[in-house]
């Protein structure tokens, strides 16, 4: 087996969970490779800092609002002390510094990744989703990016009540009235800035993919799931995979119209009319990516293979009907582990 | 009533519909009916396996077999909610 030293950020398997730890058991359980899993972290409290059988090291990270500049000195401090082959940042947020510094990564420190490009991300962006619909043949609600909340009470000549409040990378809030999307607006505006997304709401079932593109039109795997149990932040606490032809064949139109280089999650909602309407384009593995190891397709080995300059075989197949179950577990942590990522930032 | 193409069932009464993703528990009477439907099976066919089989009258079984049909129709069980 080869062995190499994969990166991957999103250890914070909280409530609302990053993708991280299921990413890393997805790789840990490849037979192609003996990996070297190296976290990277923000916070000392990230629950995969602490996971020895899954996460060999960590290092903490400066959050990807201190700029591309810090992190690439940070990585380069990492890369010489424990060097990385690949990377797989698995945050909306820090993606962007890390498409920006991709080529710069594999020049001067040989380190791979394999992210969509600044164009194909930014042009999924919620703020642009409806024209995206438009631009690839997939049927958007209606969406509006806001950036004052006096224009709510203008909405109802646009929109009807209800409709989705949605922050530009997290949280959506449905509102039924002028003024409980006014309270949305000032609550999600606060966390996560602006502009604010509102967006037609469509009643239906939700219905989720996880899937993976090569960056030339193909798609390499897809598998669709439908939450079982959704907690109060709307993350899926279980979910069944589904046999859902036309979502694949919605995810293969955008592989092949977009040329989506890397993992993304399409969320989407089914009409009782059986009309298929996307909702967010999430531009990375979602949390239950590990759901599609057990339907039969690693997803995230094949996105380091990939990385790793090798061609790949699409999967063609996966299993229907299997669910995933997440679970809370409590970790014993010594305080001197905590002590050694709070002060030295590596553990 | 023609039932989904794809709908697993279980001996044990557990139906699953794979498009969707939707699983149902149904009591033995419910289960032979619902394989009854699978193998394509008219209602007077149903009908008369079920009056041979059981204690029950003609009425009893229209009434309750509608009711039960009705229902897997709610629960998007029908071909007519397939797509071709």
């Amino acid at each position: 087996m080869k062995k190499i030293s994969v990166a991957v950020t999103g250890l914070n398997a909280i409530d609302s969970p990053g993708p991280g730890i299921s990413v890393i058991r997805a790789i840990r359980q490849s037979n192609l490779f003996d990996v070297r899993i190296i976290g990277l972290a923000y916070e000392s409290l990230e629950p995969g800092i602490y996971m020895h059988d899954l996460v060999d090291k960590t290092y903490q990270v400066p959050l990807p609002s201190a700029g591309m500049e810090v992190l690439l000195s940070r990585l380069s401090y990492i890369n010489s002390v424990d060097k990385i082959d690949v990377i797989i940042p698995n945050f909306d947020a820090e993606l962007f510094n890390y498409i920006k510094l991709a080529d710069i990564l594999k020049q001067q420190l040989q380190i791979s990744t394999f992210l969509p490009t600044l164009q194909q991300f930014e042009a999924r962006h919620k703020v642009n989703l409806y024209e995206y619909g438009e631009e690839h043949g997939i049927k958007v609600p209606k969406s509006k990016a806001i950036f004052n909340s006096q224009e709510i009470v203008r909405l109802h000549s646009e929109f009807t009540y209800p409709l989705v409040v949605k922050g530009k990378f997290y949280d959506a809030v449905i509102a039924y009235s002028a003024d409980q999307a006014t309270g949305a607006f000032n609550k999600i505006a606060a966390k996560w800035g602006l502009p604010i997304i509102i967006q037609q709401f469509v009643q239906g079932q939700e219905v989720n993919v996880t899937a993976l593109g090569d960056g030339k039109g193909n798609l390499i795997g897809a598998v669709p799931m439908r939450k079982q149990y959704i907690t109060d932040k709307g993350k899926a606490w279980s979910g069944i995979s589904i046999d859902d032809e036309e979502l694949i064949n919605i995810t293969r139109r955008l592989m092949a119209s977009s040329k989506w280089k890397g993992g993304l999650e399409l969320e989407i909602v089914k009409t009782d009319e059986e009309e298929y309407y996307l909702l967010e384009i999430n531009p990375r593995f979602p949390a239950w990516v590990y759901l599609a190891v057990g339907c039969g397709q690693n997803h995230p080995e094949a996105l380091v293979r990939m990385a790793l300059g090798e061609d790949i075989k699409p999967f063609n197949t996966y299993d229907v009907g299997k669910l995933f179950i997440r679970y809370a577990y409590d970790m014993i942590v010594d305080l001197k582990e905590f002590e050694k990522i709070s002060t030295l930032g590596e553990l | 009533m023609k039932l989904k193409k794809n709908i697993a069932l279980s001996d044990t009464g557990f139906v699953f519909d794979p498009s969707n993703g939707n699983s149902f528990s149904t009591n033995p009477i419910g289960l032979e009916i619902i394989q009854l439907l699978k193998q394509n099976k008219t209602q007077s066919e149903i009908e008369t396996k079920i009056l041979s089989t059981y204690e029950v009258d003609k009425n009893t079984f229209e009434k309750d077999y509608y009711d039960f049909v009705n229902m897997l129709g709610k629960l998007k069980l029908n071909a007519a909610d397939e797509k071709d």
